[in-house]
């Protein structure tokens, strides 16, 4: 009886999905699908190399830093970093004074009360705050920029798929919309205000090319700050603000694994032992 | 237990005679997975998985209430608080990468412990309640690691949220008011996150509690084996411990490699970006896709994009996904073969290869997006999966001529040895 009734719901189950590919199928030969234009013009991101890069690789410090440098002095002032406060930059190297002295210096203010009164104030960031938000919110922060809110850098290295590879190639990326695109997509034209850059999602961003030029920032220890490099230093502090215990997990892991490995040979030397007779057969 | 001649719990110090007289708690864990559960001595590494499916448990219950500590169940501040424990609590990103991974080892380990039953015929008479029982748990486990995905209230666990509650909203007449009941809202909100959590904490130990009556059953008839032969007597069996406690070990060894492995360098590996991402309803990902260990039964649900008369496409695609399910509650009655392992039945071993291939290939098909050619594929795969066990299934096993069986355990044993002197024939038990 289970088996009649099994039969009898096989049968509809898969003959109704056969007929659904078979009406699919037709449809698919006589309508093929239309290439969009992010299929035909997406680029995966650039293949770059970082210190980090493998199961055993370490953060460049002097590099982190001047990423750090990049980010202050040219994504913060519309990108938030949240989840990151002003003690974590002592992972980058940073002694008590000096980053106290970067909280204190800081170009955007810790929102506060005003002692006094009461009322909403600033105040100068001290290093156990994060770091402040560069607009009150996201209707200010839309407002500035072109109706595009600048999303949150902290976790964007892992929010993408390749993410320091896909933050370098945003970064490089822009370029004059190809020809072959506007003839064979003619409604696809950049809108006013965007941008084209074949590595974003949809190929038109409101962010502007934040590193135009050679030089943008000066780099305190000699590296030449050609447009390539600011996009790599920024790219592996991004990595780093994404996934700051990097080094600890790979060094534990390393550990681990090792004591896994000497607790399992063991382990199956044990197994060995305790099966002697019963594998020799004929006990 | 079955076996006359398991070993007793015979305790020798005054305390433990005084415990086993109050509270011989001792005496059933000997009895459970001590020297007295009389194993068939064959059992390969295939055997290992139930006792890695019960470590996983541990490894998620130890870190999840670890997480739940420094976790806040609010959809304000729920992506922050798992960010913070991250960053800020000590060994907090051990935690929850261990959390995370450790939920796909938990699937790794219990889908090849179903591959195990399915090959070997575990789920045949007598053991149909743990094959039944078991089922019970992979249901339990697949609600909780759905609701343990929109804990970080990322944009895959909202969005997940919203198409799964939506599965139910499919439902003629009362899905609506049965999808807004279960989210709290009429959409994923604080309400949904809260008691997610909830049944989140709750669940594991339900399926603990299971996992008792699944080993419950299972020591009622004893351990199936490689070549599906019964125990004929005490030759063919080995005590649980030290045998099996020692091969297990090995076996927990060699899990927690892999799983340090991905652990510490590829915790993301398996992980969708888009989770990294706070929740918000304004902004719909590109493709909304579960964790791998949904993706053959998204894709049977994706497959389906005809109506049938009056039955819309979605609400055949739902109920199609939850018979792909419930379809194996029926197993032990629509395989009638007498013959339980795969070895000694030639047709059924074609068949049943054919289906892994389909379930990985509906595994593949179910997390690329929902575009032609992958819906396409997807129908034959999931046309595949219902005929393989609802039509093929039966027939096999009323058509097939098995392969002569080993004559008990124990001759299979010497054979494989290389002795077959017959210094040791099997005496069949009274």
């Amino acid at each position: 009886m289970v088996r009649y009734g099994a039969i009898a719901v096989g049968l509809f189950f898969a003959g109704w999905l056969f007929i659904s590919f078979l009406i699919g199928a037709v449809a698919y030969v006589s309508e093929p699908p239309v290439p969009t234009v992010e299929h035909e013009f997406h680029e995966a991101p650039k293949h770059v190399s970082f210190s980090f890069d493998g199961p055993l690789g370490k953060y460049d410090q002097a590099q982190l830093q001047r990423g750090f440098q990049v980010f202050k002095e040219v994504c913060s002032a519309c990108h938030s970093l949240k989840f990151v406060a002003f003690r974590d930059l002592a992972a980058l190297g940073y002694n008590e004074a000096e980053v106290k002295a970067i909280a204190k210096q800081w170009a955007i203010k810790t929102p506060s009360v005003d002692p006094a009164t009461g009322e909403a104030s600033t105040r100068e960031p001290v290093p156990s705050d994060y770091f402040p938000k560069p607009f009150a919110n996201n209707v200010a922060a839309a407002a500035a920029n072109n109706n595009a809110i600048p999303p949150d850098l902290s976790l964007m290295t892992k929010a993408r798929h390749h993410g320091s590879a896909y933050v370098y190639s945003l970064i490089t990326g822009y370029q004059a919309q190809p020809a072959e695109l506007l003839k064979e997509f003619p409604d696809s034209k950049t809108p006013e205000g965007l941008h084209y850059n074949p590595y974003f999602a949809n190929l038109n961003l409101a962010m502007a090319p934040p590193l135009s030029a050679d030089g943008q920032v000066t780099y305190g220890d000699g590296t030449k700050p050609t447009v390539d490099q600011m996009a790599q230093d920024v790219a592996a502090f991004l990595t780093w603000t994404a996934e700051p215990k990097l080094e600890n997990r790979r060094r534990a892991g390393l550990a681990t694994i090792l004591f896994l490995l000497i607790a399992t040979g063991l382990a199956y030397m044990s197994y060995q032992n305790i099966w002697a007779d019963k594998k020799k057969a004929a006990a | 237990m079955s076996f006359p001649w398991a070993e007793q719990y015979t305790p020798k110090n005054p305390l433990t005679q005084w415990i086993d007289e109050k509270l011989p708690l001792p005496r059933l864990v000997y009895n459970a997975v001590g020297a007295g559960y009389p194993v068939p001595r064959n059992l390969n590494y295939f055997w290992n998985f139930g006792v890695l499916a019960g470590l996983a448990l541990v490894i998620q219950i130890v870190t999840g209430v670890i997480m739940a500590m420094h976790y806040g169940a609010n959809d304000l501040v729920a992506f922050t608080t798992v960010e913070q424990t991250m960053r800020d609590v000590n060994a907090g990103w051990l935690m929850r990468y261990a959390h995370a991974n450790g939920a796909s080892f938990f699937f790794i380990v219990v889908y090849l412990h179903i591959f195990r039953g399915l090959y070997f015929g575990s789920y045949k008479a007598p053991r149909e309640m743990v094959w039944l029982l078991g089922l019970v748990i992979f249901l339990l486990m697949m609600a909780t690691a759905f609701m343990g995905y929109v804990l970080p209230w990322g944009q895959m666990s909202y969005w997940g949220a919203k198409v799964i509650t939506g599965l139910f909203g499919a439902i003629p007449v009362v899905g609506e008011p049965i999808q807004t009941w279960l989210l709290g809202g009429f959409a994923p909100g604080n309400a949904s996150l809260n008691r997610f959590f909830s049944l989140h904490f709750l669940l594991p130990f339900v399926i603990a509690g299971v996992i008792i009556l699944h080993i419950w059953a299972l020591h009622i008839p004893g351990s199936n084996n490689p070549t599906g032969v019964e125990v004929k007597g005490p030759q063919d069996t080995v005590p649980f411990h030290p045998y099996y406690t020692a091969k297990d070990g090995f076996g927990a060894g060699i899990f927690l490699i892999a799983f340090s492995i991905l652990l510490f360098f590829a915790p993301n590996f398996l992980g969708h970006p888009d989770n990294y991402i706070e929740a918000n309803p304004l902004s719909t990902p590109a493709h909304i896709v579960p964790e791998w260990y949904f993706w053959p039964f998204y894709a049977i649900l994706r497959a389906f994009t005809v109506d049938f008369l009056f039955i819309p496409a979605k609400l055949l695609g739902v109920l199609a996904m939850f018979a792909s399910i419930l379809l194996l509650f029926f197993l032990p009655w629509l395989d009638t073969s007498p013959v339980r392992s795969g070895k000694y039945r030639p047709t059924f071993n074609k068949f049943f290869w054919i289906l892994c291939l389909d379930v990985v290939i509906l595994g593949w098909l179910g997390g690329a997006p929902a575009e032609e050619p992958y819906v396409m594929m997807s129908q034959v795969a999931a046309a595949y999966y219902f005929a393989h066990f609802l039509i093929i299934l039966p027939l096999i096993s009323r058509f097939e001529k098995p392969l002569p069986l080993p004559g008990s355990i124990t001759e299979a044993v010497l054979a494989k040895y290389g002795k077959t002197d017959g210094a040791t024939v099997a005496v069949p038990a009274e």
